[in-house]
């Protein structure tokens, strides 16, 4: 499978303070990659460098071998994010968000699209609700939906299933699992979940201090490290030094 | 550049003012209260003084002209604060626009805005104070004009801070306004001015715009050279603020800021 997207040694500073120190890794078509690390990692800086929101201070990064640098909004038609710390204007109706996002977007058939994400993530009902008024499960619903809205070929989620109770947190895995299975997209799971991780992602990526300090598949880790789960896994190397030191 | 974006994002803002009574309501508001506390103003002078005997509706002439330009000002401003506030500014800056469309989207939206309080305090003066501000004849329309172009001037340059610096920036958004009105000679001629004040006061298009209202008003003649410096400032300053949003978008992306803009 093609790798679809490629960060080759991206480091990002601000000031003296580097953030990310030089990482690299691929993720293929139609695969979850899992990005793990305590708070301060580098997690969210290198989400924000694969949005284009962050200018890497060196090091390059291929989106469907379109370099992010050169193709910012051609590359942004075929991603999109969620994340608890954005949200949509909450004046707006549910209704009026996915549209006013669908032609940011410039979705052909808005109608039929809104349609098909409201059935499957369970949000007709909440049409024509005012966003501001919805429960955090239905905001993160119809979150969910705004960022599938343009069809993306690959998905950011940042802690997707974070102050959800566990039904709606099982609910939005398996919506992931099936919508993945369906179009075949691609996702970056940046998650302190280790069982969401566990169960969604092929292979893992742990951070610590701006740097990967292993990778590998959740099982090979659990092995390698001699843990019981994932969760032993992330506490024993976020509280060590980087093995590669 | 896409219409159907541009149209998308003006959407969203439109939405939400078509939703809110309040927000129809302090767009109507503040433009009557500051036309009709100048109006009788305007009235006073009028009857005591010399210098606007002949023509009772300069100063609230000058009043709805200045009104515009700052609910252009602000309009623009607000709508960027809008998706600060709501938290939405990520969301934004990951779709796939260009920063020409999203500019020119609040730069429509702010006008509209700015339409929907201008128009109400117009039809107000005629009923109220027998003065209707159309007496400018067609130079009305240049002067709005420069007086829209320099409030969205403004607006991009205070935009372009609050994407620099973040919403610490927000104070600035309201008091860009109150900090360039003495230089403007809103309500008196630019002689008024200690001369120090009036070397400044020559770099800004408000002094020709608001000399010419009162030419045109006073005088009974009209002065394109007036017109002509307007425009001219007003492309001048225009296109800095353009060079320096797109600096300050390019800062932001190093910085930060945009990431971080909502928390």
């Amino acid at each position: 499978m093609n790798n679809l997207i490629e960060v080759k040694n991206i480091k990002k500073n601000y000031g003296k303070k580097e953030a990310v120190k030089g990482i690299s890794f691929n993720i293929k078509e139609n695969e979850i990659l899992g990005l793990l690390g305590p708070n301060g990692s580098g997690k969210t800086t290198t989400i924000g460098m694969l949005l284009g929101l962050l200018k890497p201070t060196s090091g390059e990064i291929f989106i469907n071998n379109l370099k992010l640098e050169e193709n910012r909004i051609e590359i942004l038609e075929m991603i999109n994010f969620i994340s608890p710390y954005i949200e949509l204007p909450k004046k707006l109706t549910v209704k009026q968000n996915l549209f006013v996002y669908a032609k940011l977007y410039k979705v052909r058939n808005i109608k039929d699209r809104i349609e098909y994400l409201s059935e499957k993530l369970r949000i007709g009902e909440l049409l024509e609700s005012i966003t501001g008024e919805l429960s955090s499960g239905q905001k993160n619903r119809v979150s969910l939906a705004k960022a599938l809205i343009n069809e993306p070929k690959i998905l950011l989620l940042d802690e997707p299933t974070a102050s959800l109770d566990p039904e709606v947190g099982d609910f939005v895995r398996t919506f992931l699992e099936e919508y993945k299975k369906e179009k075949k997209i691609s996702i970056l799971l940046a998650s302190h979940n280790m069982n969401e991780v566990t169960r969604l992602c092929k292979s893992v990526l742990m951070m610590k201090n701006g740097e990967i300090i292993d990778q590998g598949e959740p099982n090979d880790l659990i092995s390698k490290h001699g843990r019981a789960n994932l969760e032993e896994v992330f506490l024993k190397l976020s509280r060590s030094k980087s093995e590669f030191n | 550049m896409s219409l159907t974006r541009i149209y998308g994002l003006f959407l969203r803002h439109f939405y939400l003012i078509t939703r809110s009574f309040p927000r129809i309501l302090d767009l109507v508001y503040w433009p009557t209260i500051q036309i009709t506390l100048w109006g009788f103003i305007s009235n006073f002078f009028a009857t005591h003084t010399t210098y606007y005997n002949n023509a009772v509706g300069v100063i609230l002439t000058c009043a709805i002209l200045y009104d515009f330009l700052f609910r252009t000002s602000i309009g623009f401003n607000m709508l960027f604060l809008e998706e600060i506030w709501s938290r939405n500014f990520t969301n934004l800056f990951i779709a796939p626009m260009k920063i020409g469309e999203i500019l020119t989207s609040l730069v429509i939206t702010a006008l509209i805005r700015s339409l929907i309080g201008l128009v109400p305090a117009i039809l107000l003066t005629s009923p109220l104070f027998g003065i209707s501000i159309l007496e400018l004849g067609i130079f009305l329309f240049f002067l709005f004009l420069s007086l829209y172009i320099f409030g969205i001037t403004l607006g991009i340059l205070v935009s372009s801070g609050l994407l620099r610096f973040g919403p610490s920036f927000e104070n600035i958004a309201w008091s860009t306004m109150f900090l360039l009105a003495p230089f403007g000679c809103i309500y008196y001629p630019i002689e008024t001015l200690p001369e120090i004040f009036q070397k400044i006061a020559y770099f800004l298009p408000l002094v020709y715009i608001f000399e010419e209202a009162r030419n045109i008003l006073i005088n009974q003649t009209v002065s394109i050279e007036n017109i002509y410096y307007a425009f001219g400032w007003n492309t001048v300053y225009f296109s800095l603020s353009i060079v320096l949003f797109y600096y300050s978008f390019n800062a932001a992306k190093n910085k930060g800021t945009l990431i971080n803009m909502g928390e």
